[in-house]
């Protein structure tokens, strides 16, 4: 099966480089208003407190269970929610205790006794200073992946490419951060493995796009950066969606089969496939012109290269003969 | 059959080494049975199951350090009485406040010797002096590396007192370890109920402080009108009964002797009642001790206290010697066998609190098991699919590399006794959906090239040739991320950096290496009369 024909004419992604810009720049725009306004719903990892994860038999009787809750003075700020299916629920509090040998469900579990029988199936409380600690940690990985990343790519591509695949990322960071907002997703450390994930991903398939421009100014002979860089995104554009496509599909298995706990992760996941698959198309070449990339200068370059590895082999060829 | 390569036969072995080395963690069937695992130890090494997926308690514990340098404060408080004392020395006001020990030298005669001794036997130990209208004020603190001492002490001591604590119990494999600087990881698998967990949670937080103090007879009926505070002047502690809060003790606050001195403890039974009570053993110094004080206290009372706390004050009827000792009290069968494990297990020198906690019930991680596992299955089988529909051969050869790539995350990860968690499975399903991205970059190189006229074995090796780069670059960039994802994460996310890592290097090894064995193996038999069968080509004519 073929989906995307060998003869199909090379399209014209830079013409529309000034569109897709202002469509780039919309959604990060929107993404940092929603940032400001809404701002991150920080789950339990990241702020501290206690989720009581409760399975009722049956129906779980949520207003009973919130009611309960309102009248005691500990858990008055408790909110608590359907998780997964109407017989679970979620009880989110502030609260976190220090004493190891009394804790919140023992506490729960005298406290809800009238409302039915129910079974309580996992206690998650992270006090403060953990809260804390993973907050910087989480933010070190950031940086730290992005530096580790940026370092690679200078070394084996140019830092042009360098800055045009992070710039990329940062677009797509920062769109999947805002619909993390928009949704009031509760942000926990599987969302900050999902956000380094798209890392990875969005750097991958820009990495491929790159690869092959690069192959492209060795081998095409225009020195006009748009033609390369058009033949070369239509190139990889049947392998771009395609694996963009299978890495959608197992994603969204996971979204749909993987249960509560993975489903903020997952969807996390969904958003940053979709925008780095569209960021590497459109986004991360047209940023190698606007950053004045000179295929000319880039050639001389790779000829400059060569040319000293030749001298270099010359010289050696002629030290090991004896000549000099 | 064809020609037979170093490539195709690395990846038959990799398929074969992933295959042997994943049976033991694959027929132990993700059950979150704990007693099955233990049977099963001898038939090979397995992956462990995060406590997410097979259920269980994890905490992140830490010790209350302000209490071990109090405690240390003070046992350099009775160190100087005990000098000052031995040497003469004539002094007031010895007291322990404000992490400071002080007291009054009055006779400056004195100085040189207290100041030798000081010097001799307290190391670390920060001395001020200053003049008073009569002799001179002496304060002590503790230095920086007394203070850290002190402090790591606490904790690592902390660690093995749990551990010994955890597995005295029997429970299946706990794990109690140092986590960074100052926290202590307790993991304990396998909790099924919240009575068991409570147990445990109760037998961590008990300091299991024991001691053997004398009741204080000529104050005694003065107790219930006594504070704390004037008991403090008569040298002398108010403690309850553990039975009823309300009866109280008044002892000698200095102990006759603590659980340092203890070497074994028992449940045993009362011979007339059949009541659970504990029978310790001290050891020579203590049971000399205990004898001495038996000896010359008869018609008095003793109290035997853990934790703060009168378990029995008898009357002493004659001189104790042997050092067996027993406890008796309204125990029940059960808190009497945990008693004596912390008793044996050692005291905690600072409590410890709760700083992180996860506890997962069994339920909870079998549907964590269940849903991970769906997800696998399917998202598996729909790049199966897609890949041999869209590439027809191409992506069968494909598809058997993403298996091999699966057999070896698993068998990577039984040998290496990595932890699988639920964002561990999440990273495994994500590798299916990555891992295929290989071969989808070299297979759309070789149709390009095979479109482009060239013969499949040109189209086969170039294509092989110009995807490489690509291929290694993306993957390096990947591997970067979640390096550092391993690094900076904790417990579950470890797990998923872990499944994601070795799933890219395992990827190079079947997607490159591996495909491209098969390719040059049964290129004799590949037609290019039928490059829509192998390749999924429409146009079946285009090779020449």
């Amino acid at each position: 099966m073929e989906v995307f024909k060998h003869d199909k004419a090379i399209v014209g992604f830079m013409k529309n480089a000034k569109k897709v810009g202002i469509f780039s720049a919309f959604m990060i725009i929107a993404s940092l208003v929603l940032l400001m306004t809404k701002g991150l719903n920080y789950g339990i990892d990241f702020a501290g407190g206690t989720i009581v994860q409760i399975q009722y038999e049956g129906k779980a009787p949520i207003e009973k269970v919130r009611e309960t809750l309102t009248q005691n003075k500990a858990y008055n700020g408790a909110t608590v929610t359907f998780f997964g299916s109407d017989s679970e629920i979620a009880i989110r509090t502030k609260n976190t205790s220090k004493a190891v040998d009394s804790d919140v469900s023992d506490d729960m579990r005298k406290l809800l006794a009238p409302t039915g029988s129910f079974e309580i199936r996992g206690v998650d409380m992270v006090g403060p200073s953990v809260g804390e600690e993973l907050r910087t940690k989480g933010l070190l990985a950031m940086v730290f992946s992005i530096l580790g990343i940026l370092i690679y790519i200078s070394f084996r591509f140019e830092w042009r490419f360098a800055v045009a695949s992070v710039m990329a990322l940062m677009h797509d960071v920062t769109i999947a951060l805002g619909a993390l907002a928009l949704f009031q997703i509760d942000v926990n450390l599987p969302i900050l493995a999902a956000i380094l994930t798209i890392l990875g991903y969005s750097l991958n398939d820009t990495v491929i796009v790159f690869d092959r421009i690069r192959e492209g100014i060795r081998t095409i002979k225009s020195t006009h950066l748009d033609v390369i860089i058009n033949e070369s995104v239509t190139r990889t554009l049947s392998r771009t969606t395609l694996t963009s496509l299978t890495t959608f599909f197992v994603v969204l298995t996971l979204y749909l089969f993987g249960g509560e706990v993975l489903r903020g992760f997952s969807f996390t996941l969904l958003i940053g496939v979709v925008v780095g698959t569209y960021s590497s198309i459109f986004v991360a070449s047209p940023i190698l012109m606007w950053l004045n990339f000179s295929v000319s200068g880039f050639r001389e370059n790779e000829a400059a290269q060569v040319k000293r590895q030749k001298e270099r082999d010359k010289q050696r060829a002629m030290y090991e003969q004896g000549t000099m | 059959m064809g020609n037979l390569n170093y490539r195709v036969v690395v990846f038959f072995f990799a398929f074969l080494f992933g295959i042997v080395f994943s049976i033991p963690s694959l027929t132990q069937s993700f059950s979150n049975d704990t007693n099955q695992t233990k049977d099963s130890n001898s038939t090979g090494k397995k992956i462990t199951l995060g406590l997410d997926l097979q259920g269980g308690l994890h905490m992140l514990l830490s010790v209350k350090k302000e209490v071990a340098l109090e405690s240390k404060l003070k046992s350099i408080g009775t160190s100087v009485k005990y000098m000052l004392e031995k040497e003469d020395v004539v002094f007031d006001n010895l007291k322990i406040d404000n992490n400071l020990v002080t007291f009054e030298l009055l006779d400056n005669d004195d100085l040189s010797k207290v100041d030798k001794f000081l010097l001799d036997d307290f190391k670390n130990v920060v001395v001020k002096k200053s003049k008073i209208t009569e002799g001179t004020l002496y304060s002590m603190s503790l230095s920086e590396a007394l203070i850290t001492e002190t402090e790591e002490t606490a904790i690592n001591q902390a660690v093995d007192t749990i551990r010994n604590r955890l597995n005295a119990t029997g429970l299946a494999e706990p794990t109690v370890a140092k986590q960074g600087k100052d926290k202590i990881l307790v993991e304990v698998p396998g909790i099924k109920t919240a009575e068991e967990e409570q147990r445990i949670r109760s037998l961590i937080s008990k300091p299991a402080h024991l001691q053997m103090m004398a009741v204080d007879e000529d104050r005694a009926n003065r107790v219930y009108s006594m504070t704390e505070e004037e008991a403090k002047q008569y040298g002398d502690v108010i403690f309850p009964d553990v039975d009823n809060k309300e009866r109280k003790y008044l002892l000698y606050s200095v102990p006759i002797l603590d659980g340092s001195m203890l070497t074994d403890a028992k449940v045993g039974h009362d011979q007339k009642s059949n009541k659970p009570e504990i029978h310790f053993t001290l050891n020579g110094q203590g049971a000399k001790i205990f004898g001495d004080f038996t000896e010359n206290a008869i018609g008095k009372r003793m109290a035997v206290v853990l934790d703060d706390v009168v378990y029995t004050a008898p009357v002493i009827q004659t001189r104790i010697g042997g050092g067996q000792v027993q406890i008796t009290g309204n125990f029940k069968e059960r808190e009497a066998a945990d008693i004596a494990i912390i008793l044996r297990s050692g005291s905690l020198l600072a409590p410890v609190q709760v700083e992180e906690k996860r506890s997962v019930g069994p339920s909870l991680g079998a549907d964590n098991i269940k849903a991970s596992s769906i997800a696998l299955a399917v998202g598996f089988l729909l790049v199966i699919i897609f890949m041999i529909v869209y590439y027809g051969m191409a992506g069968v050869i494909a598809n058997f590399a993403l298996i091999a790539n699966l057999f070896l995350i698993l068998a990577v990860m039984s040998l290496a006794g990595a932890t699988l968690t639920l964002p561990g499975m999440a990273g495994i399903v994500l590798t299916v959906g990555m891992a295929v991205d290989a071969n989808v970059i070299i297979n759309e190189r070789i149709r390009e090239l095979l479109h482009q006229g060239s013969s499949i074995t040109k189209a086969i090796e170039q294509g092989y040739n110009n995807a490489f780069t690509a291929i290694w670059d993306a993957n390096v960039t990947t591997l970067i991320a979640s390096v550092v994802l391993y690094f900076y994460g904790t417990g579950p996310i470890k797990g998923f950096a872990i499944t994601i890592s070795i799933g890219i290097l395992a990827s190079m090894l079947t997607a490159i290496l591996g495909t491209h064995g098969v390719y040059q193996w049964i290129l004799p038999k590949i037609d290019k009369n039928r490059l829509g069968f192998w390749f999924g080509i429409k146009k079946e004519k285009g090779a020449k």
